[in-house]
């Protein structure tokens, strides 16, 4: 009995240490700000244009990844061929990546002198230096997050509820829209949220790749950054505000997230 | 035991081994606990030029920190311990020396503003920048060089200062990005340093700005006052001045110091 109370108490201990390392910097922000600067700033315009920017292209961002990303995660986690650890493997590479070195790649990738440039120039399309090219490097950051969680939900689905479906004459897409997906939707939704958070906070992918300008290209991390030489306690407000949205954001997709697949499972029960 | 058992333990004990590996192993041989040691912040556009000075300065170990000569204010500001505050221009380092944060600054080197392009590049003129769809790229006002482009700009008059200005697609937070976004030819044209040209190794062309926009500059240097060895660091602002420092900065194309 009294080894299990140690066991606790280290378990405890551990918690304990982890949630005030991990929380503190972000209490700290908010004692320096302090509420009135707070909202003071959110009235600056430079302020607000990269938040709202940041806001859009993290959307979009988000919309490609989970559009894209769940039938791949899907077909990953479901079928089995040659080469599918390496391709796993390859998709989740940008996790380990330096966002710097990110940037660096997608230069090399999409840029004017890039492997692909004449072709993305042949689209009429222009990444570097435009609000578009923030979503691409959003979207390589980011997406990694979404498709690792959306597998292990898609491979954590029961099989016999795809074959129940497929008995019953449903086609495979049908199933995979109608009984997998709702199943894997807390998979999905964390995923989901992970995703957005990495796109929200995303800083030197964006740097490198798609520049700074205000209203086009500087988001909130760099307006942050932007702003840490000239006006700290501009920085720090911005900051109290990314943290509070991205915390905001988080908890209502997981909070909406659970409730939908707590509802779905029991309607299917009912 | 589980057979994962011996495997586990053999990957906790290489990881242990890296974390505690003794520090001098990533390093050039010396002992490292006989020297002091001097943290320099330093404005990117150093970078070279420090990197190869640091090292040939015998009385201490010196650890470099390289970014915006703005934002290593704000570190010093915020209570940053370094010992040397080394900057693009002579302004930041003076605004510390009023706020009491630095020594008075020693001004040790000269640069040169230029218009920085990719080699095969048609832009011969900062004329050429007034062309609408120029993509240019410049520091942001906050940063040094960016605050240089700005000055320099200006001479030109309002007219053209604004219509340049327009074709700005990128305020980079140091001369490093804008040097990145025209060696990638991301850009077509941007406003670096004359030595970020030359480190650039060949694959950027400088454009020299005539001589009645003012392009040159100055860098200036401060012993912090929280420094714990402020008298090593005195000697490392005056090696840069004239000594081994000095002379890294001519090989990386900085100039002297003006006479006073």
């Amino acid at each position: 009995v009294r080894r299990g109370l140690a066991f606790r108490a280290l378990l405890g201990t551990a918690l304990a240490v982890a949630l005030v390392f991990l929380t503190l910097p972000l209490v700290a922000i908010f004692v320096d700000v302090g509420p009135g600067e707070l909202v003071q700033s959110l009235g600056e315009p430079a302020a607000a244009e990269a938040l709202w920017l940041t806001v859009r292209t993290s959307v979009i961002a988000i919309l490609i990844i989970v559009l894209v990303g769940s039938p791949a995660a899907y077909l990953l986690a479901t079928r089995s061929f040659r080469g599918r650890a390496a391709v796993v493997t390859l998709v989740e590479l940008p996790l380990v990546l330096p966002p710097a070195v990110a940037g660096i790649a997608l230069l090399a990738a999409l840029g004017p002198q890039g492997l692909l440039g004449g072709m993305v120039a042949g689209t009429g399309v222009e990444l570097v230096f435009e609000t578009a090219g923030v979503v691409v490097a959003l979207t390589f950051v980011a997406a990694p997050f979404f498709l690792s969680q959306a597998q292990a939900a898609f491979s954590a689905v029961d099989r016999t509820l795809i074959d129940a479906s497929r008995t019953l004459g449903a086609g495979e897409a049908a199933t995979f829209l109608r009984v997998v997906v709702p199943a894997a939707l807390p998979g999905l939704a964390s995923g989901l949220a992970l995703a957005w958070g990495r796109a929200l906070g995303e800083f030197g992918a964006t740097l490198i790749f798609a520049g700074s300008l205000a209203g086009v290209t500087r988001t909130a991390p760099l307006a942050i950054y932007a702003f840490l030489a000239t006006d700290l306690s501009a920085a720090l407000a911005l900051a109290a505000v990314l943290v509070a949205v991205s915390g905001a954001l988080l908890l209502s997709i997981k909070l909406t997230a659970g409730r939908g697949a707590a509802l779905t499972a029991w309607r299917r029960v009912a | 035991v589980t057979a994962g058992g011996p495997r586990l333990a053999l990957i906790a004990v290489l990881v242990a081994a890296i974390a505690f590996l003794p520090e001098g192993c990533g390093n050039r041989g010396e002992p490292a606990a006989a020297r002091p040691e001097l943290t320099v912040v330093a404005a990117a556009s150093l970078t070279e030029a420090f990197e190869r000075g640091a090292g040939e300065f015998e009385p201490a170990r010196v650890r470099l920190s390289l970014g915006g000569s703005d934002e290593l204010a704000a570190q010093v500001r915020r209570g940053v311990a370094a010992d040397i505050y080394a900057a693009a221009n002579t302004e930041l380092p003076e605004g510390l020396h009023r706020e009491e944060l630095v020594e008075r600054p020693v001004v040790f080197a000269t640069n040169t503003l230029v218009l920085a392009v990719p080699r095969r590049s048609a832009i011969g003129s900062v004329d050429d920048l007034e062309q609408p769809g120029t993509r240019l790229v410049v520091g942001s006002p906050s940063v040094p060089v960016g605050a240089y482009t700005r000055k320099v700009l200006g001479r030109l008059g309002p007219e053209r200062a604004r219509r340049i200005l327009a074709n700005v697609r990128s305020e980079e937070p140091d001369v490093r990005g804008v040097v990145a976004k025209l060696a990638e030819r991301a850009a077509d044209a941007g406003f670096v340093y004359r030595t970020d040209v030359l480190s650039a190794a060949g694959r950027l062309r400088a454009v020299a700005l005539p001589a009645r926009l003012g392009p040159r500059t100055s860098l200036a240097a401060a012993v912090g006052r929280r420094s714990q060895r402020p008298g090593l660091a005195r000697a490392f602002v005056r090696g840069l001045v004239a000594g081994r420092g000095a002379r890294a900065l001519r090989d990386a194309g900085f100039g002297p110091p003006p006479e006073r």
